[in-house]
Formats: structure tokens, C-alpha cells, sequence
């Protein structure tokens, strides 16, 4: 499986997806910013950071850099876009998923680990995976979702909520919303579900000696979809 | 402008000085080179006041590759690889504007240690605040915590550890002190001293602005009222830039085209050139037009001596500027051959093509003024009477519940949760435990990395509270199972022309060279901050240590939570009963005076080679040194982060309970073992004749002292974690 992952100056979670992909045997390229071509790919990351040092709104650099025509037309002919935390923020400010992502409700930087409850496994990436609540990590200063209602209507009418922060038994209330997100919503596909946003990062997980082993879930269970 | 005696005191220098740079020159200088030398010459940059003590610390070692006088220090880890670490104080612009003091100190550091050629893997931090009722410490806490995760976030560097205190002697005076820890491989590390005539000198990163003109002088000045004016002294952070600039240097490093790099840092332009021609005794000549400026008509007494930040200067190879000029062009950052090295050994600055300065460059560091301050040392004060009536109406557990509540011993948890700390993937010990872990990315190594201070201590008798640092931060070291390599040391001090404060440094430094040359723990870099004074309250003598070990395989670290139930737990080491300076003292029975613990170097060393060695053999389940609390608080911690209980034996003590349990005698640790384990553990601690004795059982949910006496660990919980957010919520 060929796996790209964006570079933008400011990306300072490249690295960490790579080495994920690697362990989990994507054969992973890295690609610069000011690049226009993709490799042919099975899975393009967008990974965290803050992209142009984010001194905008979250993202929105990111959204009109050269390499990002590219990745759009990749993911509108279906092909598998994963964003994670500022890659999450670029995907609502390319309009690829809707809503935004606005600071964290007490304004602070959270950092800690959170439960995630999976919403849909329709999907390649959820299908058939063992478990249906992932303790995942969060770092982030924008993570909490917004949208209208009206594009709320559609999220639910298609689906569209990947994972919602819960507490360890899989209860979604107030009380497992790090960050004031609508709905505890932690992550977003698209219509078509090949598009992925999420704010926990799951490649900071990927053994146990590290926050925890739940990334390890994750890519092994996209990996054998893939295959 | 007219240079002349007043203007060069508003300079911060004083008569004599001015004197002998008029002597030296053999002439008046001029505004620029007054400027230049007020930088050199003051206490940040020349450590005037502390050079004659520092040169008595203990610096080499078989693991030091570059000790103090660097960038950053430089110790060996084995196969090929080394850690470059240092930590900084950034005390002033972090008082006067919190966020942009303790961004730009974070941003500093980094910066020295990726100037060596290493990539930053770890950062820490110390931070000390005035008392909790002080109307200015929750804004001042707020903003120093969100500046450093600003930067280091940005940047994508975890921050595992640090340490925090609350004191009303920096109710006027906050101390802001950044550590970092980098990795290079040992025959890639990159030095500041330039070789060579004829090379080119490079200025690479941000463009020069007006911010920070001073700052180096503003660090070595006492705060009065007027301190608010000195808000366009600090400088403005960009940590965007400076992760650009960061891996555009590494980028440049991996080739051969670098003589030498040097950050600019205090006094900008000035201190980077004037370093690096010094070290390589020559001479650099510098054409400031060329510099990259931010704003309008800069003249080059600005040029000289603005701090903006995120700025290097190289000298390259000739013939690779425009290989060089290509990385900097695609990571978007000015690149500009400003100058070149000369054999003059002059520092010769060109402006409109007039030269504007003209100055022998030992005139500025070798020359540079070193004074033997005078210095009043401290007594040992007398230890206070206690007896059995001083606890008659206390409750161990409610004095418990009360210390893990205390503001200086309740978990961190509100400020170590903005900052990042697993970026980067290989934190496998996080902040809030003795000390934070990184794997040394792709390999079974780690590196522990703690940063300590005991103000108190220090404070009640400088000697043993300078040694006392040291072996806390040796005994945080061996409690996570890491073999301790070297340590850096900031040093936070008053006002250094006040022989008691000269007299705190001096005995404070005396004491961290006892117990680092006893200990084999060298000093390998670090930094001096004097003039921690308001008008006239200085803060309580802060040397904050930064010390860093080595796990060979990080799978054998050993982490503070109790594991099993059943399992035994010992405390290893003497427990004497020394109340006086121990939290309980202070703050429960309100006893301020009295000596601190006494620290035996012998039993220190002892004690810990014994318990890493246990380590070793793989008996020790779960370690915590005892440290303030006692070992009460300690055993407490355990639990917590277990998630478990202990019934605690009725000792064989010959003290009282509360002497037992609260006292703060040194060089112990409580670690758990198995039942099975009990005989070997018992016959290795006999044979290197070190004290211990048994604490209790390993059970579920209870610290259970007697049928009476129990507290569960939720309850111990809520008390621990709840006080700092409750108290930055109200």
C-alpha cells in the first residue's frame, strides 16, 4: 500500500505519521508543500501542526498551498484523505468536510488522552475494526467542532459523524468534551466517507510503552481494509 | 551623539569601567561601540560578578564532550550518539510581559541546542511564582504557562517535565528557567568558533527589528516602579520561524559547508559575531547594510544591538553560499552575506560605507571586567526544639489531605496539559512523574531528563541547599531506573553588589560543586541571572538544576505507581526526623526557621549506586525519591499514580509518627518489591550497608494506617489534582 504524507512548513506531525505508516507497512512518501504532483497514492495523510504557523484561522494557508489542488482532486475521485488535528482544520478550510474548528472552549491548549466512541464502520476506515471505543490523544488549541444546523442536518442525514469523545465506558456527555466540540464530534467524513478529519492523533499511539497501544488499532485495522 | 560618562552609566556600566574602555581603546568610543561594549560587558553576557566561582565547578567527566563555554553542553550516550542539553533563565522579559518572556526563553534555548547541530527531542522547565495570594501570580502564571506551550508546541518539541513553586520572594520577581534537550550524532556537532580567513559570514532567519534593544541590559538591572516602561525591551516570539529556521540549519548541517554557527541570542549581532571571532581569534568585519531590516532608517547602534529573535549567524566554507542560500530560499527565510572573517582580530562594522566601529576584540571578552565581590556567608541555623505538644492536635491524615492540597506539592496537571507532550512519539514518561523519558528515536535508549530546586533550602543555608539540589535531581534520575549522566544549572540570584546575596551565590555554587564532583555529576553548561531583585527584596537564593540520564533499554524504566497488591514497600535510606524547612514545618505548624536536612554525600551516592543496581537485577517494581511531604506524601504519590493502596506497618521507629512520616531527610527512596524478592533485596541492601525499613503491604483503593486511620486513594485524588485548577478557575 502507497501511502503520501503532506509536508507544510509548520508540520511538525509529519514525521510521526510516517514512522506509523511505516510500522504498519505503508510504503510512505513524503511530499512538499510547494510540490503540485502526487504520487500515485492509496491513502494521502495531512498531518498535524500548525501549517504557515497557523496566524490565520487554523489551516486556511494550508487550504490554497500549491500541492493542495492536487490532494483535493485525489479525494474527489474517491481516493482515501486522512486529516488529523491541523490536517483536520485544513479539510473544513478547503470546504472538503463542513463546519469548522474553533479554540478549545476555556481558550487553553489541552494535551491528555481521550476515549473516542466510533460512529460508523461503514467505511474503510472503521470496517471490522475489534474495538468500538479507541483511547486516543489529543494536542490541540482548535479542536472544538462547529457548524450550523443546517450542515449538522446533513452530517447526521448522511452519516457523516466518524468519532465522538466518550468517557472510557463509551458514555458521551459534557463530561468527556475536552474542548466544547458540537456534539462531542471528534472526527468527520465526508459525504462518501473516504474523506476522514479527526482531532486525536492516533499515530502518537502506537505502542505501549507510549500514551497507549489504540493508534496501533487504527492503522492495522485501515491497512488490512486497503489490502 | 556625545559619548561620555552619564551617557555610558545609562548604559548600565559604571565609572570605572567606562574608564577602562576609554583606556583601552586608547580613545572615546563611539554611540555604536558604547553600545557594544555595555552588552559585553554586563552581567548577562560577561558574568562578571560569578565567573571567579564558576571556574571551581566540576565540568569534565568520561561522558562530557563539551562542557561550559559553548552553546550548550555535550555528553556521550554511546554508539556514536550524543545529547546536547542547557537550560536558560528568561526572569525579566518574563516578569514584565509573561506570554512573550516565556515564549521567547523557550525559543531561546532551542535555539542553542539546535545551533550545535542537534534536533531538539525534549524540553523542561522551572518556574517559581510569589505567593498564591499575590494579586499578580494567576495572570503572571497564566501567560508564563501559555508562552512556553505557545512556542514549544509550535514547534513541535514535547515538553515532559518541569517544576513549579509558589514563594513570596518572587511576589516581584518571577523566574521563567527553559531546558533543552537535543540529539546529534557525536561527529556532527557544530561549534561557534570560526576559522579561517577570508570565509563569509552569513545572517540567516528573521529580519532585525527595534525589539529587544537592551534586553541583555535589562537582565542585569533591578525592577523599581517604572518596570512597565521596560515592555519594548522583550522581545516578540515567532515560533513559526524559528521551526523554519530550525530545519533549514539541520538541513544545511547534514552537508560540510559550516566553519561555525552561533545563535543570536542576548545582545543579538553583537555577542554572535564578537563570540565567534574570539573563540577563533580573529577578526570580523561586518557590512550593516547588509542585515535584513525589518524596519526603516535602523541605525547600527540598533542593528548592533536589537534581540529580535530567531536569528543565526554562520561562517561558511567559500564557494558554498549559494548551495546554502537554497535551502534557506526554500524553507522562506533571509539569507545575507553580511561580512566576512579578517585576520585584524577587530571587530570592524561598515555602515553608508563609513565604518562605524573599530574595536580589538579581546578589548571585550578577555579584557572584560571580572570583580571579586565582596560575600558574607551564611550560618547554620539553629534546629528547633519539636516535641510530642507541636502535633497534639493534628491528624496524620488530614495533614496528609492538607499537603497534597499544598500549592507547591499538588499535581501540575493545569499547566503540564497545555503543553505538548507526546509530540514527536517517543515520550514514555510524562511530566508529573520524578522524571520525564524520551526514546532516542529508533533505538532501545532513553534519555530521563528532571529539573530541581529547593528555595527554601537554599535559603536557610546555601551550602547544604546547593548541594541538596544536586542529589535531588540524582535521586529523581535513578528513581525512573536511568543511570545519571551530567547536569546543567541556571542560577537565579539577587543582587550581586549586596554581600548577602553574593555570599548566597558563592556558597550555593560551592555546594552544587561538592555533591556534583562527589557524585561524579558534572556541570556541562548553564546560565547566571543576578539583579532577581525589586527595589530592595531579593528572591530566595534559586539554583534550579537540570539533570539528564541514560535507560539503556527503555523497556527496564521504572515508573512510580504502585503494580500489585501484596507486593512489600520499603523506604531505602535513614529517616532521622528532621522537621525544620520541610513543608509540614513551614506551612502546618508554621515554623519558617531552622536548618534544612542534612545532606551526607557518602550515603547519598551509596544509597542511590544500591538502588540502581537493584534496578538492575530487576527487583524494583515501582520507585518516587522522598522528597517534600516526607514519606508520607511520597507513599501518597505511589497510590495515586498506582491507583492503589497500602497498609502501612506500625514501624519499628523510635520516633514519633509524625517526625516518621513528614520529616525530609535526604538521600532516600520507597520502592516496591516482591514477596519472593524480600530475600535477595534484604541481603544486597546489607551488603552495601544501607539502611531501610519496612513500610507496608500493597492493597486496593486504602492507605490504611490502622483499624481508625484509613483515607481512600479517590479522596486522595480529588485533593491532589483539584487545588491548582480550582485555584486558577476562581
Amino acid at each position: 500500500m502507497n501511502s503520501s504524507v503532506i509536508i507544510f512548513p509548520g508540520s511538525n506531525c509529519d514525521r510521526d505519521m510516517d514512522v506509523a505508516l511505516k510500522k504498519f507497512g505503508f510504503k510512505n512518501k513524503m511530499i512538499w508543500h510547494n510540490d503540485t504532483e502526487l504520487p500515485k497514492s492509496d491513502l494521502v495523510v495531512l498531518p498535524g501542526g500548525f501549517s504557515y504557523g497557523d496566524y490565520l484561522r487554523c489551516g486556511s494557508m494550508a487550504s490554497k498551498s500549491k500541492i493542495i489542488e492536487s490532494v483535493i482532486k485525489f479525494a474527489k475521485s474517491g481516493g482515501l484523505l486522512l486529516g488529523i488535528c491541523n490536517g483536520f482544520q485544513i479539510l473544513t478550510e478547503t470546504e472538503l468536510l463542513p463546519g469548522a474548528l474553533l479554540k478549545n472552549k476555556y481558550s487553553e491548549f489541552i494535551c491528555k488522552n481521550v476515549f473516542v466512541k466510533i460512529n460508523n464502520t461503514e467505511n474503510n476506515y472503521f470496517k471490522n475494526i475489534k474495538k468500538n471505543i479507541l483511547e486516543l490523544h489529543i494536542a490541540h488549541n482548535e479542536g472544538n467542532f462547529f457548524c450550523s444546523s443546517d450542515q449538522m442536518k446533513n452530517i447526521n442525514d448522511n452519516n457523516q459523524i466518524a468519532v465522538t469523545y466518550c468517557n472510557k465506558d463509551g458514555k458521551i456527555n459534557n463530561n468527556s468534551n475536552p474542548n466544547g466540540a458540537i456534539n462531542n464530534i471528534a472526527g468527520l467524513f465526508n459525504k462518501q466517507k473516504n474523506i476522514l478529519g479527526m482531532m486525536p492523533h492516533p499515530e502518537r499511539m502506537i505502542d505501549t510503552y507510549l500514551s497507549g497501544d489504540d493508534g496501533s488499532v487504527f492503522f492495522q485495522n485501515l491497512i488490512t481494509n486497503l489490502k | 551623539m556625545e559619548v561620555n560618562e552619564s551617557l555610558a552609566i545609562e548604559h548600565g556600566l559604571n565609572k570605572d569601567e567606562y574608564k577602562k574602555i576609554c583606556d583601552l581603546l586608547k580613545r572615546i568610543p563611539n554611540i555604536t561601540e558604547l553600545g557594544i561594549f555595555s552588552a559585553m560587558w554586563n552581567e548577562h553576557c560577561s558574568y562578571k560578578s560569578s565567573r571567579l566561582h564558576l571556574k571551581n565547578l566540576p565540568t569534565k567527566g568520561k561522558k562530557v564532550i563539551q562542557g561550559p563555554g559553548e552553546n550548550a553542553g555535550v555528553v556521550d550516550i554511546g554508539d556514536d550518539d550524543a545529547i546536547v542539553f542547557k537550560i536558560e533563565s528568561h526572569n525579566h522579559p518574563s516578569f514584565i510581559e509573561p506570554y512573550q518572556g516565556a515564549a521567547t526563553g523557550v525559543g531561546g534555548i532551542m535555539r542553542d541546542v539546535f545551533t550545535m547541530g542537534a534536533r531538539p527531542i525534549a524540553n523542561l522547565n522551572s518556574i517559581h511564582f510569589g505567593s498564591t495570594q499575590h494579586k499578580k501570580t494567576k495572570s503572571l502564571l497564566r501567560g508564563v504557562v501559555r508562552g512556553i506551550g505557545g512556542y514549544g508546541n509550535c514547534i513541535g518539541v514535547p515538553t515532559i517535565g518541569g517544576q513549579t513553586c509558589f514563594d513570596e520572594s518572587y511576589n516581584g520577581n518571577i523566574l521563567v528557567n527553559a531546558m533543552t534537550l537535543g540529539l546529534v550524532k557525536k561527529n556532527k556537532i557544530f561549534y561557534s568558533k570560526a576559522a579561517g580567513i577570508n570565509k563569509p559570514v552569513i545572517y540567516v532567519g528573521s529580519k532585525t527589528g527595534r525589539d529587544g534593544i537592551h534586553g541583555a541590559s535589562m537582565a542585569s538591572a533591578i525592577f523599581d516602579e517604572k518596570i512597565e516602561e521596560k515592555k519594548p525591551t522583550v522581545q516578540v516570539g515567532d515560533p513559526f520561524t524559528e521551526k523554519l529556521l530550525l530545519e533549514a540549519c539541520l538541513e544545511l548541517m547534514a552537508g560540510d559547508s559550516i566553519i561555525a554557527i552561533q545563535d543570536m541570542g542576548a545582545a543579538g549581532l553583537t555577542s554572535s559575531s564578537i563570540e565567534m571571532a574570539s573563540k577563533g581569534k580573529l577578526g570580523i568585519e561586518l557590512n550593516l547594510n547588509k542585515v535584513p531590516c525589518r524596519e526603516l532608517n535602523m541605525t547600527p547602534y540598533e542593528i548592533m544591538l536589537s534581540e529580535s529573535q530567531e536569528r543565526m549567524l554562520i561562517v561558511l566554507e567559500n564557494g558554498k553560499e549559494k548551495e546554502a542560500k537554497k535551502i534557506f530560499d526554500k524553507w522562506n527565510l533571509d539569507f545575507s552575506i553580511i561580512g566576512k572573517t579578517t585576520v585584524s582580530k577587530k571587530i570592524e562594522l561598515f555602515y553608508d560605507e563609513k565604518k562605524v566601529a573599530d574595536i580589538p576584540v579581546d578589548t571585550l571578552v578577555e579584557n572584560s571586567p571580572m570583580y571579586d565581590r565582596k560575600w558574607k556567608k551564611t550560618k547554620l541555623p539553629k534546629k528547633n526544639k519539636i516535641n510530642k505538644d507541636s502535633f497534639k492536635n493534628l491528624k496524620i491524615l488530614n495533614v496528609l489531605n492538607k499537603l497534597l492540597s499544598n500549592p507547591n506539592i499538588c499535581s501540575k496537571e493545569w499547566i503540564w496539559q497545555q503543553y505538548d507532550h507526546t509530540v514527536m512519539g517517543d515520550t514514555i514518561q510524562k511530566p508529573g512523574s520524578d522524571a520525564g523519558i524520551v526514546r532516542v528515536h529508533g533505538t532501545n535508549k532513553a534519555v530521563a531528563a528532571t529539573v530541581d530546586a529547593s528555595a527554601s533550602y537554599c535559603y536557610a543555608h546555601p551550602l547544604t541547599g546547593g548541594k541538596q539540589v544536586v542529589c535531588e535531581s540524582w535521586r529523581n534520575l535513578i528513581s525512573v531506573g536511568a543511570e545519571p549522566i551530567a547536569i546543567t544549572n541556571c542560577l537565579n540570584f539577587g543582587n550581586p553588589e549586596k554581600e548577602k546575596s553574593m555570599g548566597e551565590f558563592v556558597e550555593c555554587v560551592q555546594g552544587l560543586g561538592e555533591a556534583s564532583k562527589y557524585l561524579n555529576f558534572p556541570v556541562v553548561s548553564g546560565n547566571v541571572s543576578f539583579y532577581n531583585q525589586t527595589k530592595e527584596k531579593g528572591i530566595k537564593p534559586t539554583p534550579s538544576i537540570g539533570g539528564i540520564g541514560l535507560i539503556k533499554n527503555y523497556k527496564d524504566m521504572i515508573t512510580m505507581g504502585f503494580k500489585k497488591i501484596d507486593n512489600l514497600v520499603f523506604v531505602v535510606g535513614k529517616t532521622e526526623g528532621h522537621l525544620d524547612q520541610s513543608v509540614f514545618s513551614r506551612d502546618i505548624l508554621n515554623i519558617k526557621n531552622g536548618p534544612p536536612p542534612e545532606i551526607n554525600l557518602f550515603n547519598e551516592k551509596n544509597n542511590g549506586e544500591t538502588v540502581l543496581s537493584l534496578i538492575k537485577k530487576k527487583f524494583i517494581k515501582s520507585a518516587h525519591d522522598v522528597s517534600l511531604g516526607g514519606i508520607i506524601v511520597a507513599l501518597a504519590k505511589m497510590c495515586i499514580k498506582g491507583k492503589k493502596g497500602i497498609e502501612i506497618k506500625k514501624p519499628k521507629q523510635l520516633i514519633n509518627q509524625f517526625q516518621y512520616m513528614l520529616a525530609e531527610d535526604q538521600g532516600r527512596y520507597i520502592v516496591e518489591i516482591e514477596k519472593e524478592n524480600y530475600k535477595q533485596f534484604k541481603e544486597i541492601l546489607e551488603k552495601n550497608s544501607v539502611h531501610y525499613d519496612e513500610l507496608g503491604v500493597i492493597l486496593d483503593k486504602y492507605i490504611v494506617i490502622d483499624d481508625k486511620t484509613k483515607i481512600s486513594i479517590d479522596d486522595l485524588i480529588l485533593s491532589n489534582n483539584n487545588w491548582l485548577k480550582k485555584y486558577m478557575e476562581s
